[in-house]
């Protein structure tokens, strides 16, 4: 009757499965943690796990608004098109700088293994640096076009374009309050286990917003600049 | 200062509003007073409030959707009576103004505010205990999400006194919705609110796909996991997809009518047809997400009380997947009519066909779990019986409406209402009902009163068929939904007979409070002594009930499909129990104010930004950002439970296994 001692008796089989793993003793088997009959994964790996399925709720939010994007993008009535609007140079540049920003914040997990405070803490604020960048050209090109009468409000063309894009540069901008965070954090706390899960998940979040940018580079800027 | 807000915000001159938001604020003033007069804050705040145990937030999910359940239903009978009064020229009590309000709030509420926090409470209550685990993957974010949805609760509420509801039905279909057509505040009291619940959803969601898939204890691997394991998996993969493109299209609306965006306007080539698609690419997951959690509680109900294990476990768990997947691929039958034209409809016509028919699959599996068995009928069963008897109906409805032919006559008309309603009631709400009875005896120690269970029982699945039988006969007579007044004399009898419905539904929503009242005063007779009151057969029957905070003294070991089952059956065979097992001190996750405290904040941000007060959601927003730097400073996240502590609860345990085996061990 207790639930702990279950040793010994073989499993019985009503959902006529067949081959009910029939070993007796403890039924840790042959699997690891995390999978099959392993028990509870560790807690890295349930945090990080978490994490990457939070990412792919995130990335639908993307594809929703790729998705208007998509139906919505030669809805420009009667205004500018994508090449008459987007300066492929400055996108350019914006995708070295991002794309570089993932390069130091892997360094930085390289530097966070080796336990190297200063290293991480330097990569981490050459990536805050570049994701800066980043954001100031986003936030350059948007001033330049409303200025140019080209806000979101002058076609369904544009209110789709400032959507997709903005919403990049909001997970940017709220990746970059994180990243401070994170440093400030890193710098009283030292490398504890929940600190190094959480730079774990900012790492996978950074990524993840480069793996996005891609696809506005390339369905927003490229396609759009040869509309 | 105060953005949109004065003093016309207040409804002075329609009593209806304001005498509900009296009667609500001055109850709930008076429990506030009881509350602090009895001193029970400090015991609300450290047990409650603060606790990050999924089984006090499951049943908090659960306080919160009765709650909402009682208001939505208000609304319902509100309309139902307008209907029947509104006839031959009467105007009835509801100006059109109004009523438009009361069916979108009905909506709104049943649905994200009724049916959500239930099933979602339930699964968190459940999948921890049924799994063999001491909490879910990530508690504090769990008290998160259970605080964000109140939050959401609480401004849908608030638009009773402050402002107005939307007035554009329970999904704000564009362009009625935008800024043009609906300059008032209710829209945005809508999104704000459903975001804001919204996120706490899909943090819900995000938890418990961990939790099941890396959490389980040793030897529950995927194929032992109990059937209500399995299909919350499959819910909760469905939330953590389909939200988003809810959160993404509501934020799209939101930019149009904050921000002069052309997304879903008649003018700036925007698109009102793209906010039917994305919203309905959300809304047909989300019934599956409502009716999949259901479903496992049918398949624990049907095997535990007709004493034999589920029937058919693996098409089960097939025909689960199976609707997981293409409960994405049917969205567009919910809008034949907007004219995609023959192929397309053709083929959501056929998808839609399909999906019925891995329902059909679980239908024939709980029916042979019956047959054969030793069927018990006590409440939950009563429910499971009635689910299988007035879903099949509905699910017969919904395959006639998913004919695109058929649909273009009945598209928008009564007999849809009573299809949703039918297979949401007869489904979800029976479901939420048989596992409220079910699993209470397990939250609280003791069972609910048997004769008024079948009572409630009996009474909601009268007023439920005299209620949508004349919906039913209405929407075939050509009776379109959302009508404030009815001028076709003809359909008057019917409506008539469905007001008499509703208050037999009336009476059975008063007969569970009467069982709740009774069980309560009489909870010493009703007493759950072993932990195990349905002689059930997965791991959550092995705790003692109440379980213990830490849930298991020991982490089960799981030898076989049914976890618990093998080691009562064993206990029984050899007339003792298991050795007594080494106890160790256990880890648990502290409390935390993180999740109320980031409500607060999340419910002023939506407050501010709904009147348009800008420095106020500023100050929301800080705050919130502070509430997680504190949460993440923490030095000490967990506690220890001493030795003696687990000890002493899992001798308490074993003695009563150990009296229960002795007194009926020889017959069992």
């Amino acid at each position: 009757m207790s639930a702990t001692t279950a040793s010994g008796f073989p499993g019985h089989d009503p959902y006529r499965l067949g081959g009910s793993h029939g070993h007796g003793g403890h039924g840790h088997g042959h699997s690891a943690t995390g999978h099959g009959e392993g028990g509870q994964a560790s807690k890295l790996v349930t945090v990080a796990y978490g994490f990457w399925i939070f990412l792919l709720s995130d990335i639908i939010i993307f594809a929703t608004f790729f998705a208007g994007y998509a139906v919505l993008s030669h809805e420009t009535a009667g205004g500018p098109t994508g090449s008459e609007l987007f300066d492929l140079n400055r996108v350019g540049i914006q995708t070295f700088l991002l794309l570089t920003s993932s390069f130091t914040c892997g360094l930085g997990s390289l530097a966070t293994y080796r336990r190297d405070m200063a290293w991480t803490q330097i990569w981490l604020f050459a990536t805050g640096l570049l994701g800066a960048a980043f954001l100031f050209l986003e936030v350059q090109e948007f001033v330049q076009m409303v200025e140019e009468g080209a806000g979101p409000s002058r076609s369904a063309f544009l209110s789709a374009f400032y959507a997709v894009v903005g919403c990049h540069g909001l997970h940017v901008s709220a990746g970059l309050l994180w990243l401070g965070t994170m440093m400030a954090q890193l710098f009283f706390k030292g490398f504890r286990p929940d600190i190094e899960r959480r730079l774990l998940c900012f790492n996978l979040f950074w990524h993840a917003l480069d793996i996005v940018w891609i696809a506005v580079f390339t369905i927003v800027y490229l396609l759009g600049a040869n509309q | 200062m105060l953005g949109k807000l004065d003093w016309s915000a207040i409804p002075f001159d329609e009593p209806i509003p304001l005498v509900a938001a009296l009667v609500i604020v001055i109850a709930g003033l008076g429990v506030l007073a009881w509350v602090t007069v009895k001193g029970f804050w400090p015991y609300l705040w450290r047990e409650w409030i603060t606790s990050v145990d999924h089984k006090r937030i499951g049943i908090m999910y659960i306080i919160l959707s009765l709650l909402m359940l009682i208001r939505g239903f208000v609304d319902a009978i509100m309309m139902r009576t307008q209907q029947a009064m509104a006839t031959g020229g009467a105007a009835g009590y509801l100006p059109p103004d109004h009523y438009d309000q009361i069916f979108s709030a009905h909506g709104t509420i049943m649905i994200f505010f009724g049916a959500m926090p239930f099933v979602i409470g339930l699964m968190n209550f459940v999948l921890p205990l049924q799994l063999g685990v001491r909490d879910v993957a990530f508690p504090t974010l769990n008290s998160v999400s259970f605080w964000l949805t109140a939050s959401g609760a609480l401004l849908v509420n608030l638009s009773l006194v402050i402002g107005e509801f939307a007035r554009t039905g329970w999904l704000p279909f564009a362009p009625l919705s935008e800024i043009e057509y609906s300059p008032g505040v209710g829209v945005d009291y809508y999104l704000w609110a459903i975001q804001i619940s919204g996120v706490g959803t899909v943090l819900s969601g995000v938890n418990l796909v961990t939790t099941i898939l890396k959490m389980r204890a040793p030897g529950m691997s995927y194929l032992r996991m109990p059937m209500f394991c399995w299909t919350a998996l499959g819910a909760n993969m469905l939330i953590v997809a389909a939200f988003p493109i809810l959160t993404a299209t509501l934020a799209m609306l939101t930019l149009d009518r904050y921000l002069g965006f052309h997304f879903f306007t008649n003018t700036g080539g925007g698109n009102p047809m793209m906010f039917v698609n994305l919203i309905w690419a959300w809304g047909h997951p989300e019934v599956y997400i409502l009716i999949l959690p259901a479903f496992g509680i049918f398949s624990e109900v049907f095997s535990t009380f007709s004493s034999k294990p589920l029937f058919g476990y693996r098409s089960m768990v097939a025909a689960t997947l199976f609707i997981v997947v293409v409960s994405f691929t049917v969205w567009l039958h919910h809008f034949y009519t907007m004219g995609a034209g023959a192929d397309v409809n053709a083929a959501f016509g056929i998808a839609t066909s399909v999906i019925a028919v891995g329902t059909g699959v679980k239908i024939y599996n709980w029916l042979f779990t019956m047959y054969g068995g030793r069927v018990r009928f006590d409440t939950p069963m009563l429910w499971a019986i009635g689910f299988v008897l007035t879903f099949t109906v509905g699910g017969m409805t919904g395959v006639l409406l998913a004919i695109p032919p058929a649909d273009f006559m009945l598209h928008n008309s009564l007999f849809l209402v009573a299809h949703f309603h039918n297979v949401i009631i007869g489904g979800v709400l029976f479901g939420a009902f048989a596992g409220l009875t079910y699993w209470f005896p397990k939250a609280f120690g003791f069972r609910l009163h048997e004769g008024w269970g079948k009572t409630a029982f009996w009474l909601t699945l009268a007023g439920f068929v005299l209620v949508f039988v004349p919906l039913y006969i209405l929407g075939l007579q050509g009776m379109t939904r959302r009508l404030q007044r009815v001028t076709v004399e003809a359909w008057v009898p019917w409506l008539d007979v469905a007001v008499f419905g509703v208050f037999v539904m009336a009476l059975g929503v008063a007969a569970q409070i009467t069982q709740l009242v009774v069980s309560i005063r009489r909870r010493h007779e009703l007493r759950d002594e072993t932990g195990d009151p349905w002689d059930g057969r997965s791991l959550e029957w092995a705790t003692p009930s109440p379980p213990p905070h830490f849930n298991f003294a020991v982490q089960p070991h799981v030898e076989g499909e049914e976890a618990y089952w093998d080691i009562k059956q064993r206990a029984i065979e050899e007339q003792r129990l298991g050795d007594e097992p080494h106890y160790e001190p256990i880890e648990m996750p502290r409390n935390s104010p993180t999740g109320v405290v980031s409500a607060f904040f999340a419910t002023l941000i939506g407050f501010a930004l709904i009147w348009h007060i800008w420095w106020l959601a500023i100050v929301g927003f800080i705050g919130a950002y502070a509430t997680f730097v504190v949460f993440a400073w923490r030095d000490e996240t967990e506690y220890e439970v001493s030795v003696e502590e687990v000890a002493e609860a899992d001798r308490a345990r074993r003695a009563a296994r150990q009296a229960w085996l002795e007194a009926h061990g020889q017959t069992a």
